[in-house]
């Protein structure tokens, strides 16, 4: 049985209530970390090696040590529960089943970073969340680990509950920090960054919802034993929302030690691929990452086995590697149309660019057309080569990642399904009856001696 | 005594120059001044909080500073990049930059409807300013333009969506000018656009310069619609006494009548001082002003073919005022259109010219 430090109680009759999260041990680490001092919390961060599981994988510790204490000026502490990368679905499991972790979570961190207002930012369609959200926050207070003086220390704190309006971009931090001053949701141009000027333009850290729950364990057990879980730069655990043609799709907390292999094919885990099928590709951490075919997913280009973690996940750069991201991992059987599905991806990022550069705005819509004119088997080769070149000068060159990460999937299917997007091409009507299949994507890779 | 100023150095394109700390590479490049000055769509210097948006003036720095000469690991917004002491920027020298500018050109001519023949603000357009500098002839989207639900803001100001590049200086002009702004962008990304959401006129005193600031034809002066080409009227400094602003314009007159009023603008095409909708919209009669004399117009610009500053007319052919290029694109509308005959009645031409007339136009050629 793998190490469960987020998930251990999820399945606690009741445990979305205050009596039985508290009998199961819960509100420890606030009790622990309120006779702490501040930076002492962030000391036990640092120390566990904790990295942000909203995408981007910044050392948490490290970002709360960059937030700016002007005296006089409130700090901020916001939680992003916006969760709108399609394939990631963990924070929504954390949130439903386990609110108090969060909160407790939240307790500690607001605590650790003089946050006496805390918010948490969460995706509108998340709306029967905010009631089981809310209804935690009011037994918290009611059992006085939050609000005026928690526990007596002194410490004053409020968590809010904002609930966004439907966009994606508003995961972006700086968006986000706009939607929850009351404006429009566009990403900041940086710097300044968040931890400098934020919300309100006071110093503001903002973490992901699974970050923020991990340093309840983080409290619990030290810093330096969270650091022993995991390998590498990859400590602690992980959730993973695993869905696609798998036979278990759901969310499941791993060790970072175990291999792609076994997450997939494991009955712990996703259980094999579906109705007996066989692995095409999969995107490992949500839509933004690369996609990879099987036999690179399985493997890295120097042959040895993949592991579910951050470095192994991107051996090899974007060339023969891809990212752990958020945690969303989509696969795709043999019967999946890679041209399609790079389609889906490229709608959606169209959909969702915020509109504010020009990269963005005209490259995301130009790069859905072609797709689909591709898809359609109205494509030419010199589309492909089309689509190579739009991403490439949208990519690094917008003001926020949503460009970079409406440019990778396109990139990443061009680059390793070349084959796929010439077939369809060249067999014009076949590919409207047709699927191009598992063909050699599967294939033991060739690995220079 | 006056403090010292605290000055860094800065060197752009090979060229050094000493700038207040604070400034951003954008600033110290228009210091310098000349091709070394990135373009710039969406920046303006008089609007708080501008700039970054558009991706024209992407730089490369290929050293950070003299503490840490790193380079940035992507191309920079030089509008809303400060300048460290000994930092390196390279302009007109990376190709890099080169590539991506064209990439971002490509994007903004897009969706665009390169309807210039009907377009107000042509002879005085950045975007065709840099449509000639970096544009391709031709162009690689195949699809169908954009369009918008048309939206009226009243008397004053027409706006034409299909134009607009989304830069936000007319609402950062109503935010900062206007004490309610009363337009703004709906929606996200592609389908993005300037608005009132509930349909209403602009009519704040001052709405009146957002007209100015737009880079593009989308926000024209509804009492010059149509009336003439910029670069058959003359335009010259006057003043009148104005409770409301500093009442210093530029008339836009063709013979002694006057079409247009605007404010007044500096080399990098910025107003200078913003003036109110009466002098802009009221005060079409040369004896409601004291004229001072010509404004000042870049020779190179379409605008002083009206040569009535100097009657020497430039030696170069069009071909040598453009560094040898040949341009094709926008002139090329503009003769299959045939508004440039002063005899045609503009409003009378159906329509905008459309991608197909263009792609038409040069497949022939
Ligand atoms: C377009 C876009 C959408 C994002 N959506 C989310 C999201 O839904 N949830 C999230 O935690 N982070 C999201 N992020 C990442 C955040 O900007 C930010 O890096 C993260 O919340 C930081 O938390 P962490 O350090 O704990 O990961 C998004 C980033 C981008 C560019
Ligand atoms: S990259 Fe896209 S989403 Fe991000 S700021 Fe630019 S237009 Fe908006
Ligand atoms: S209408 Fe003009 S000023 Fe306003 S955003 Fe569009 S291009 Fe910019
Ligand atoms: S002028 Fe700098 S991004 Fe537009």
């Amino acid at each position: 049985m793998a190490t469960k430090l987020l998930l251990a109680k999820a399945h606690v009759e009741g445990i979305r209530h205050f009596e039985v999260y508290r009998r199961e041990g819960g509100y420890a680490a606030v009790e622990k970390a309120l006779k702490m001092e501040p930076a002492a919390i962030v000391e036990e961060v640092k120390k566990s090696g904790l990295r942000g599981r909203g995408g981007a994988g910044f050392p948490a510790g490290m970002k709360w040590s960059f937030l700016a204490k002007p005296e006089g000026v409130p700090r901020y502490l916001v939680c992003n529960a916006d969760e709108s990368e399609p394939g990631t679905f963990k924070d929504r499991y954390l949130m439903e089943f386990l609110p108090h972790l969060l909160i407790e979570g939240l307790v500690v961190s607001s605590f650790a970073l003089g946050s006496n207002r805390t918010y948490i930012y969460i995706r509108g369609e998340y709306a029967w969340i905010v009631g089981i959200l809310e209804q935690a926050i009011a037994e918290a207070k009611q059992n006085g680990f939050l609000g005026k003086n928690i526990l007596g220390s002194g410490f004053d704190c409020e968590i809010y509950v904002q609930r966004g309006a439907g966009a994606y971009i508003c995961g972006e931090e700086t968006a986000l920090i706009e939607s929850l001053e009351g404006k429009r949701g566009n990403p900041r141009i940086k710097p300044p960054f968040p931890a400098i000027k934020g919300l309100w333009d006071c110093p503001t850290v903002v973490n992901n919802v699974e970050t923020l729950a991990a340093v309840v364990p983080i409290m619990n057990m030290g810093g330096e034993e969270y650091a022993k879980i995991g390998v590498g730069r990859s400590t602690g655990t992980k959730l993973i929302s695993a869905c696609g043609n798998i036979n278990k799709p759901g969310v499941y907390e791993i060790d970072m030690t175990i291999s792609v292999e076994e997450f997939i094919y494991s009955d712990e885990y996703c259980g094999g691929i579906a109705n007996g099928k066989k692995l095409k590709a999969c995107i490992p951490g949500g839509s933004s990452v690369p996609i990879l075919p099987a036999n690179l997913l399985l493997t890295t280009a120097k042959g040895e086995p993949r592991l579910m973690n951050y470095e192994s996940l991107a051996d090899g750069g974007f060339a023969t590697g891809s990212m752990l991201g958020s945690g969303g991992f989509i696969v795709l059987d043999e019967d999946q149309c890679i041209v399609k599905n790079t389609l889906t991806l490229a709608r959606f990022y169209r959909h969702e660019s915020c509109g504010q550069c020009s990269p963005c705005r005209e490259g995301t819509g130009w790069m859905e057309k072609i797709l689909g004119k591709i898809e359609s088997g109205k494509g030419a080769i010199s589309d492909i080569d089309l689509l190579w070149d739009i991403q490439r000068k949208i990519e690094g060159n917008t003001i926020c990642p949503l460009g970079d990460a409406a440019a990778w999937p396109v990139a990443a299917a061009i680059r390793h399904f070349r084959d796929e997007f010439e077939w369809h091409v060249n067999n014009p009507e076949l590919c409207q009856t047709q699927n191009f299949g598992l063909a050699h994507y599967a294939d033991p890779i060739h690995v220079p001696a | 005594m006056a403090e010292a100023v605290k000055t860094v150095k800065v060197t752009i394109d090979n060229i050094t120059v000493d700038v207040p700390v604070g400034t951003t590479i954008l600033q110290a490049a228009r210091m310098i001044g000349g091709d070394v000055v990135p373009p710039a769509m969406c920046y303006y210097s008089k609007l708080q909080g501008s700039g970054g948006k558009c991706r024209t003036c992407l730089v490369e720095v290929s050293k950070g500073s003299e503490a840490d000469p790193r380079p940035m690991p992507k191309l920079v917004a030089s509008c809303r990049t400060g300048v460290m002491d000994g930092m390196e920027v390279k302009n007109m020298t990376s190709p890099k930059v080169e590539d991506a500018r064209n990439g971002v050109v490509e994007f903004l001519l897009l969706n665009h409807p390169l309807d210039c023949p009907v377009c107000d603000q042509a002879g005085e357009c950045h975007l065709q300013d840099l449509g000639y500098q970096h544009g391709k002839q031709g162009t690689r989207y195949e699809f169908k333009r954009r369009t918008f639900e048309k939206h009226d803001l009243g008397p004053y100001i027409q706006l034409h969506m299909t134009r607009c590049i989304l830069c936000y200086r007319c609402v950062f002009t109503a935010d900062q000018l206007t004490d309610k702004r009363s337009h703004g962008i709906l929606s996200r990304g592609d389908h993005a656009e300037i608005a009132t959401y509930i349909e209403k006129s602009l009519d704040n005193n001052f709405i009146g310069n957002v007209i100015d600031v737009c880079p593009v034809g989308a926000l024209t002066d509804k009492t010059f619609r149509f009336k003439n080409r910029v670069w058959f009227t003359k335009p010259v400094n006057a003043h009148r006494e104005c409770k409301c602003c500093s009442g210093k314009v530029t008339l836009w007159q063709r013979g002694e009548e006057v079409l247009r009023v605007t404010a007044r603008k500096d080399q990098w095409g910025e107003v200078e001082e913003w003036i109110c909708n009466e002098c802009r919209f009221e005060k079409k009669k040369t004896t409601d002003w004291t004229i001072e004399g010509p404004t000042h117009v870049s020779r190179h610009s379409v605008i002083s073919q009206g040569h009535y500053e100097n009657t020497i007319k430039p030696k170069e052919t069009f071909t040598a005022v453009h560094g040898g290029r040949n341009p094709q694109l926008l002139m090329d509308i503009h003769s299959v259109s045939e508004v440039n005959d002063p005899s045609i009645d503009l409003s009378q031409i159906n329509g905008p010219a459309t991608s197909d007339v263009y792609n038409h136009s040069t497949k022939q050629a």
